[in-house]
């Protein structure tokens, strides 16, 4: 097979390529705008102020970013691997019941930072355990992943439709949700983190699971570049031809990949759950396993890639929400739109300027220009 | 008699559930079948049917209703198609941002333009496709079983129903009676072999994803103008999924399409039905689990408990002509 594109510097594949697919999901989002009859540039303005104007935006945004940091982690393991995991929606929900067991068995009896560890390896037991099946069916019955783990997303929206309805939900409540948590289930806020930079948290629930999300992050940096299993995942990744050749198990691959995508996926339900509603409501993960994948395009898979995406699509949550606070036209759909641009550039597309880029990044380097002309002459 | 007047009811909203099923099955079979892998056909339906409330609507007139429905559809179609084709990106990942792009903007162009909550406004008579009644089915209404058959169950369904279920044997013809369906087949199996005859992969990639949009356009307008009158917000509430699983359940045959969207459709039409009735025996069976059942049955099917699905074997792979 030949090589379709020339090798481009770092600062070019991972910072240029990104943001240019990323300005022209924008450019066409600002169309959307312009369609509807509103300013973009307004639009902007609402956005940018909605998402950072003040501390309470700040830890709005930074609340939505953790949930995002741990979905685009759980998508991009997978991609490391080969694998596409589109069912980090469905495990995010099954995480959910691993938080709400542990909340509803010790809220009442121990402190949060001893229910905190508990709910944490209950919503990665749950995650894993929904990415086991897809995992299993791959390695074993070779059955497609992407299939499997859509299907699994609606089978995880029925189920827990079901719990919530049957098992859940308290008696003599109509709504469907659990009881609210007692303190023990309550994570404390990270108030004193943006106090250090003079800011108030005021009423958003930006709390401890943020730098579970940062430590996730790294330790997801160590697994895929620092250990034999990491090292083992990409290969197969690369190559699974190669990876059979060098004695690497498959299914034992796959498996544990899947486990620790769902893990990550799972505990993106301490978030909303422990963090901020205090109790587990239907559809409380609201498609951010969806973003994990824009979030994973957008930050190359890479954890110091993924955190900046994650920020960015926290910004666009909380932003859209101000936007269609003062742009009524304009409603929280807008984002699911951007989102779908970017994956659709970062993504599918990520190849249709990267022609041009490298014609121009190569051809102003001096360098590349010298070794061109020596080479031609 | 009352068992078989529940049965003509089941068997006749089966029809009507299954029918944006099997147009959107055999959309999928269309691509999947040339090696294009396609989970935006949800996407795709969802903008047919925006564009077909839209356009009856404000022209009054179904057939421009139905015909704004392919236009979206296919338009949709072929930026799957050069993303995936020409630009050789995840085919997934395309159908996925689709998926999201049609979702989202549906909602604000529609909340835009018409103001009525994400919804379109309601057709009259002439914007919708009316009930085709068959010949004599009045008339027979009272003969013994084949009267209800025929009056209940064949007549009095929405000209695109007919169409579907004429839709089954003529994909069938078109993809294994033809010339383009021969090519269409080998280049999701084999496309070197198709390139080194002489035929441009490309181009036929390209028509498999057109011949999708114009049924998934189909499938959408049947939604707006057909099931309801108008459209709501993500009105196809995971039909393209399903039509995806009974895709998949079918083994990619057109034959096997049918039966599957029907099985589909039944546990659906079902489901609505029974909602908390208590069986002899079983008891009450959960709705969750009957809304569950197509995906479960898919991934027993996948798991090749059930027979084996095997995939076209080029499926997913972008063509990379050797120089």
């Amino acid at each position: 097979m030949s090589v379709p594109h020339a090798k481009l510097p770092g600062w070019a594949e991972y910072g240029l390529i990104p943001l240019v697919n990323l300005a022209v999901a924008f450019l066409i989002s600002g169309l959307v705008v312009l369609i509807v009859g509103e300013s973009p540039l307004e639009a902007a303005y609402h956005m940018i102020n909605g998402a950072f104007g003040r501390g309470e935006y700040i830890g709005f945004t930074l609340y939505y970013t953790t949930t995002f940091i741990f979905t685009g982690l759980a998508v991009a393991v997978a991609f490391h691997c080969g694998l596409f995991n589109i069912g980090g929606e469905g495990q995010a929900y099954i995480g959910g019941i691993g938080v709400a067991l542990a909340c509803l068995s010790f809220d009442h009896t121990l402190p949060w930072y001893l229910v905190f560890p508990i709910a944490i390896l209950g919503a990665a037991f749950f995650g894993a355990l929904w990415a086991l099946i897809p995992g299993w069916l791959l390695a074993r019955r070779g059955s497609h992943i992407v299939i499997t783990t859509i299907m699994f997303n609606f089978i995880a929206a029925s189920l827990m439709n079901y719990l919530l309805n049957k098992v859940f939900k308290p008696l003599g409540s109509m709504s469907l949700e659990t009881r609210t948590f007692d303190a023990g289930g309550q994570l404390p806020k990270l108030d004193w983190l943006m106090s250090i930079f003079g800011l108030s948290v005021g009423t958003a629930p930006f709390n401890i699971s943020f730098l579970l999300a940062l430590l996730a992050a790294f330790g997801v940096w160590v697994l895929i570049w620092r250990t034999r299993l990491g090292y083992e995942m990409r290969t197969m990744g690369h190559s699974s031809a190669a990876a059979r050749y060098a004695g690497i198990k498959e299914a034992k691959i796959i498996v544990i990949t899947m486990m620790i995508s769902g893990g990550l996926a799972g505990m993106m339900a301490l978030n909303p759950i422990m963090g901020e509603q205090f109790r587990m409501q239907l559809d409380f993960v609201q498609g951010a396993g969806f973003v994990g994948i824009a979030v994973a395009l957008m930050g190359r898979s890479h954890p110091a890639g993924i955190i900046p995406a994650a920020l960015l699509f926290g910004m666009l949550y909380q932003g859209g929400a101000e936007i269609s606070f003062e742009m009524p036209s304009i409603s929280r759909d807008m984002i699911v739109i951007i989102q779908g641009l970017v994956i659709l550039f970062a993504g599918a597309l990520e190849h249709m300027f990267r022609p041009a880029i490298t014609r121009l990044v190569l051809g102003l380097s001096p360098k590349t220009r010298d070794v061109a002309a020596t080479k031609g002459a | 008699m009352d068992f078989f007047q529940v049965f003509i009811e089941l068997a006749q909203s089966t029809v009507r559930l299954s029918t944006p099923l099997i147009l959107a099955a055999l959309a999928g079979l269309f691509t999947e079948r040339a090696g294009v892998f396609d989970i935006g056909l949800e996407g795709k339906m969802l903008g047919a049917a925006f564009a077909a409330g839209c356009v009856a609507y404000i022209s009054q007139s179904v057939m421009m209703g139905l015909f704004a429905a392919v236009l979206v559809s296919v338009l949709l179609s072929l930026v799957h198609g050069y993303a995936s084709i020409t630009q050789r990106g995840s085919q997934i990942v395309s159908g996925v941002a689709i998926n999201f792009v049609v979702a989202g903007s549906t909602v604000i162009l529609g909340e835009a333009w018409f103001r009525q909550g994400g919804r379109t406004p309601a057709l009259t008579e002439d914007g919708r496709f009316g009930r085709i009644t068959l010949p004599f089915a009045d008339a027979v209404r009272e003969v013994p079983i084949l009267g209800p058959l025929y009056s209940g169950l064949l007549s009095g369904h929405s000209p695109l129903t007919y169409l579907a279920f004429l839709m089954v044997p003529a994909s069938w013809w078109i993809l294994y009676r033809t010339r383009f369906g021969l090519r269409l087949r080998a280049v999701g199996e084999n496309p070197g072999a198709v390139d080194t005859a002489g035929i441009s992969v490309i181009w036929l990639r390209y028509r498999a994803v057109i011949c999708c949009g114009i049924l998934c356009g189909i499938a959408g307008a049947y939604l707006s103008l057909s099931a309801n009158a108008g459209f709501t917000k993500g009105m196809t509430a995971g039909k393209g999924y399903i039509a995806l699983a009974a895709l998949i359940f079918a083994k990619w045959r057109p034959k096997n399409i049918l039966f599957a969207c029907l099985l589909f459709g039944f546990l659906d039409a079902f489901a609505i039905r029974y909602q908390g009735y208590a069986f002899p025996l079983i008891g009450r069976v959960p709705v969750q689990f009957m809304q569950a059942l197509p995906y479960i049955l898919t991934v027993i099917l996948l798991a090749g408990f059930i027979g084996k699905a095997i995939p076209p074997k080029a499926g997913g792979v972008p063509y990379v002509k050797e120089r």
